[in-house]
This record gives C-alpha cells, structure tokens and sequence, in this order.
C-alpha cells in the first residue's frame, strides 16, 4: 500500500516535470501546423529552422555572448577573489556582502539601469552592451563559487610553493588554481547557463537588430508562434540533457579513482 | 658570528602584541628549539624568519646581511609547515622536485637529487605515488624532504610533529636528529611539546607572551629553570615558597633543607623547586618532613603520588608503590633542590606566569 502509493507520487511528480517537455517534442515532428492534432511525422520543422537565418543569428549570438560573458566574468571573478580573500575580515564580509545585492537583485532594476547607464554615456544599445551587461550579471556567481574554496586553502600551499622559491605569480597558476579548479568550472558553468537563460536584461540591453534565442522566442509568441520553435526548443533541450550525462559521466569515474 | 641574528622585533597583530623587542642569535648548525604555550610568539617568530610577516619594529639579520624586507622565495630559508602543505594535485616526486625546477636544475640532477631525499627520509621508491595515498607519518616525511632538496641554509619547522601519534612522534624525533647530523644544516624548531624539545635540541629557547623566559641547554632548563614559569612548563615540578636562611641553607614550610645555591642573602623569600622524581620516600622519621599518601596512581614507568606534608601536597614519582593512607617521610638531596628568584614586580610576575 506504502509502496504503490510512492510510485504513484513519484509518477505524477515526473509528469508533471517532464510531460509538458515531451508534448513539446512530440509535436516538434508533427508534420501539420496544427497544436491538437497529428497529422504525421516530418522533419520540416527542423528544416525550417536550420534555414531560418533570423534564428541562427539568434542561435549564434545566445552561445557566443554567452561563452565571452563566462570567459571574461570567471576571469575577473578569479582575479577578484583573490583580491578579497587576502583583505582583513572585516572588509571581506562587507565586500561579500555587497557582492550578494546583484544577486538578490531583481533582473528588471538590473536591466533597466544598465539601459540608462548605457544610454546615458551615450554609448548606443548593441552586441557589445549585452555582453558587458552578461558580464556585469556573471561576476558575483563566479565570486560566489570560486570563494569558499579559496577560504580552504588556508594559505598553506601558497606560502609552502613561495618558501621553495616561487614567484607569486608562479605559486598562484601552479599550486592555488589547480586546487580552486573545481570552483573556478562550476562559476563557468553556472555564469554560462544565467547568460544563455537570461531574458530581461538582455531586453532592455540589446537595442535594435540583435536578438539572442530568448528575446527572439519572446518577440515570435507576440505574432504567432510557429512550429519551428518547438524544434528549437527540443534541440536545446536535448543538448542540456547530453551535456549533463557526460558531466555526471566524468564525475563519477573522477569520483571512484578516488576511492581506489 | 651567528647565521642568523633578530634584532628588537616587535609584532602586534591587531593592537595585541605578540612579540616585544625580541632579540635571538641562532649560531650555524645547530638544533634551537623555541619551546612555549600557544600564543608565546613562537610561531611569529618564525613566519618572520621564513618572510611570512614583516615586524613592526627591528630586523632580522642573515650572514650579517639585512632581510627583514626581502620576499620569502627569495631566502636561503626553507619551512616545513605545521599541516604539511603538500600540493594535493602532484605526485610526490613533482612535490620534492618543486623547488629544485624553480631554480633551474637540470633533470638528472633534480632525479638524483629526488631518489636521494627520499632515500634520506626512509621513503625510497615512493615517486609516483599520490599525495592522498600516505599515511600522516609519511606526508610530514615528504614535507621534509621537499624543504631540505633545496639546501637551504637553515630549515623552518613548526610544529612538524603535533599531528602525529605518539609512536610515530619518537620515532621522527630520532629521525630528524639524524637528518640534522648528516645534513649539517641549522634547524629551527618550534612547539610546544617540551619532551620534543629536550631530546632534540642543542638549545631551547622557552618562550611566554612575547619574551624569553630561559635560554640554555636541555640540561641547563631542566636542572635549573630560572623562573616559575620555566619550572612549571618543563616537566613536573613542586614549586614551594621558601626562606633563603643563608647560603646553602633553605627553609621550606618551616622546615630546615640544607642546598647548593649561594649568594641569595640572608633571610631572603625565593621559590623553591623540587622534581617529584627527587623526592626521596621513606619511612616516618627517616626523612626532614613527615606526611601522609594521599593519592597514588600509576602512569606507567612510575607511580605519582601526592603526599600531603607540612601543610603542602607534595607530587612525588617512585617506581615503588605506597598506597594511599600511609605514613611516609620525604627527602631531598641538596643538589635537587633549585633555588628561584621570587619575582621582584607585578610585571615580572606577569611575565614569567601564564596568567
């Protein structure tokens, strides 16, 4: 009794997680235009798409702005960190502190007043703003990840590496960052993943003419929205999911060379 | 002339001073142990040395040459850390190697250099192996190994042992003291284990609140500590007030003690101190003061006694055993008994008490 009414939560759990996703993929190959009827398998949608410059401009943008955002702000972050975690305590919770408003932020105040900020200096609304402004948004993610595994070290590598002879920029790319790495991928990772999903800033900061894959869906929905889009989302959705398989992949055979 | 000379430091850390015009001449190759409570200094003495911390005031003299501001990778000076600090993510041959690539070593001479230190601290054959994949023993061994391929002048060692098991901790105490003699480089040794510190050093340096307390041999500490303080931290020790009556005559708790020391003047308060190893037990009457067994418990090589007498408890070592209850008497030969000072001011007492 325990036992059918566990799976039977869990089940519903599940459709209700991934049964809208399915629906999406489902119709993704439905051959008519129609959403409540199928009217057979095609791979026209998928066609359309890869032929639709609008979307792989759109595509194109969404991974390079946010590859550059995560490049740059994990560099910054970094650099940062280290700033922060050789200041007196004191300073270092404020600046922890202040470093958390961003994220508490709402994405509408961010967005708008880097428009304005933008607008103001006279500097106009492009490919370039949007970056800037994805990296204004990545930083204190970075901060955030990369942190606590600097407060670990506790110095001692760093000061052992600088007792044997090392320069401290020699102790820091030798001994520091290999140990911080696991910090310094997952600030990359989660700064690539809030570019890519970010919708409001990128808004407000893009100006004319340059959409990424979240404000051309949003400007598509207000017109209608075409069957393509399903394929695009599918294509999205799948790419995650292989993404996350292998990362679990690599973390597990990382994980059980450890036990050995 | 001494390799290394530290001139009037002083080192406060957030308006607490740590260090108070700190002077110390460390001669070349010798074994100094600076031995004290945490929080005496003793480990900001060395992070100052190693160039870890710049003094407030003074300097730190090395060959006679001014260092106090120089970087630390730029010192003749090698640390093994307290927590080992091996990098996690290299292999133990890259560990050891470290130093020796920084300087532009040739790769046979840095194989060699790597088969040799392992071969000196009993771990040959251990290149490959991963840093996780060694026993605490056995990492603090590498730590070693990694500061002394460098040839420094002199090596750093704070508290290399503390977080060994006590097996182990004799044992490496043998090992280093070989390492020492075979190596012929001056070592600088800090804790706070005052056995570490006798078997080891040539000179131990006992530390409280920023100031030297006793400077000398192990023998010369042990024997004949100049303070309560020093008394008191280095083994066990009674320490009685007593009445200097003239010279190598003392009284203690009224009664007449005769000793060796001299020049104390006459009827002059001092402190008094008796090792419980030197407390002579024996039958009622045999000895100058008679009392009772209070407590007795055995630690292994000795049964501990405390025996009340003349209105103090007296900690007594005897190999022999005397239950709790009997009548006993105490003695002490005149050369065990070591005659202090009493401290002449309030801010000596501060000094030489923990408070």
């Amino acid at each position: 009794m325990k036992k059918t009414f566990k799976g039977i939560y869990l089940l519903l759990i599940m459709l209700f997680l991934y049964l809208p996703i399915f629906t999406l993929m489902v119709l993704s190959f439905n051959g008519g235009k129609t959403m409540n009827a199928w009217v057979g398998f095609s791979l026209e949608w998928y066609e359309e798409m890869f032929n639709n410059r609008q979307i792989m401009e759109a595509l194109w943008n969404t991974v390079t702005i946010a590859f550059w955002a995560a490049t740059i702000a994990t560099v910054v972050g970094v650099m940062a960190c280290i700033g922060i975690n050789f200041m007196k305590e004191r300073h270092r919770s404020l600046l922890m502190g202040i470093n958390n408003i961003p994220l508490l932020n709402a994405d509408i105040v961010t967005g708008i007043s880097l428009m304005l900020a933008f607008l103001l200096f006279g500097i106009s609304l492009n490919y370039g703003t949007v970056l800037f402004a994805h990296i204004t948004f990545c930083i204190p993610y970075v901060i955030l990840s990369v942190m606590p595994k600097l407060k670990q070290l506790e110095n001692h590598t760093y000061e052992a590496a600088l007792d044997l002879g090392a320069s401290p920029i020699y102790a820091f790319f030798k001994v520091v960052m290999p140990d911080i790495m696991p910090g310094i991928i997952s600030g990359f990772l989660l700064s690539f993943t809030m570019s890519v999903d970010d919708f409001v800033i990128t808004h407000f900061t893009r100006g004319a003419g340059i959409n990424t894959l979240s404000t051309l869906i949003y400007s598509q929905v207000r017109v209608g929205i075409r069957p393509t889009l399903y394929a695009l989302s599918t294509l999205i959705f799948v790419a995650v999911f292989v993404v996350l398989v292998i990362v679990n992949i690599i973390g597990n055979k990382k994980e059980e060379r450890k036990d050995l | 002339m001494a390799l290394i000379e530290l001139v009037d430091i002083s080192k406060s850390f957030d308006g607490e001073l740590v260090l108070d015009e700190f002077n110390l001449k460390i001669k070349e190759n010798e074994f100094i142990t600076l031995l004290g409570p945490s929080g005496c200094g003793k480990t900001t003495t060395l992070r100052i040395l190693g160039g870890f911390e710049t003094p407030d005031t003074g300097k730190v003299l090395f060959n006679g040459q001014d260092i106090t501001g120089l970087a630390p990778n730029k010192r003749q000076i090698n640390t093994v850390f307290q927590k080992y600090a091996l990098f996690p993510h290299m292999s133990i041959a890259d560990n050891i190697a470290f130093g020796l690539k920084i300087s532009g070593k040739s790769k046979e001479y840095i194989r060699d250099k790597v088969k040799y230190a392992l071969k000196l601290v009993n771990l040959s054959g251990y290149e490959k192996r991963s840093v996780d994949s060694l026993s605490g023993g056995q990492q603090q061994r590498i730590a070693i190994a990694r500061a002394i391929v460098n040839e420094p002048r002199v090596l750093l060692l704070d508290e290399p042992l503390g977080a060994l098991d006590l097996k182990l901790r004799q044992e490496m105490q043998y090992e280093l003291i070989r390492l020492k003699n075979e190596l012929g480089i001056t070592f600088l040794y800090v804790t706070h284990d005052q056995e570490e510190a006798l078997t080891m050093s040539d000179k131990v340096v006992v530390m409280n609140q920023g100031y030297i307390q006793q400077m000398g041999t192990p023998e010369e500490i042990y024997n004949e500590p100049e303070n309560a303080f020093v008394a008191d931290f280095i083994g066990d020790s009674n320490i009685v007030p007593g009445i200097m009556m003239e010279d190598r005559v003392v009284k203690i708790c009224d009664h007449i003690f005769p000793c060796i020391d001299e020049g104390f003047g006459r009827k002059k308060p001092v402190d008094v101190v008796i090792r419980p190893e030197d407390i002579i037990i024996g039958n009622p009457g045999e000895g100058i003061i008679d009392g009772v067994v209070t407590s007795n418990v055995f630690i292994g090589v000795h049964y501990e006694m405390c025996i009340e007498a003349a209105g103090f408890e007296w900690l007594a070592q005897n190999t022999k055993s005397y239950p709790v209850g009997t009548k006993v008497s105490i003695n002490v030969i005149p050369e065990n008994i070591q005659i202090m000072n009493k401290p002449q001011s309030e801010d000596e007492e501060a000094m030489a008490l923990d408070d």
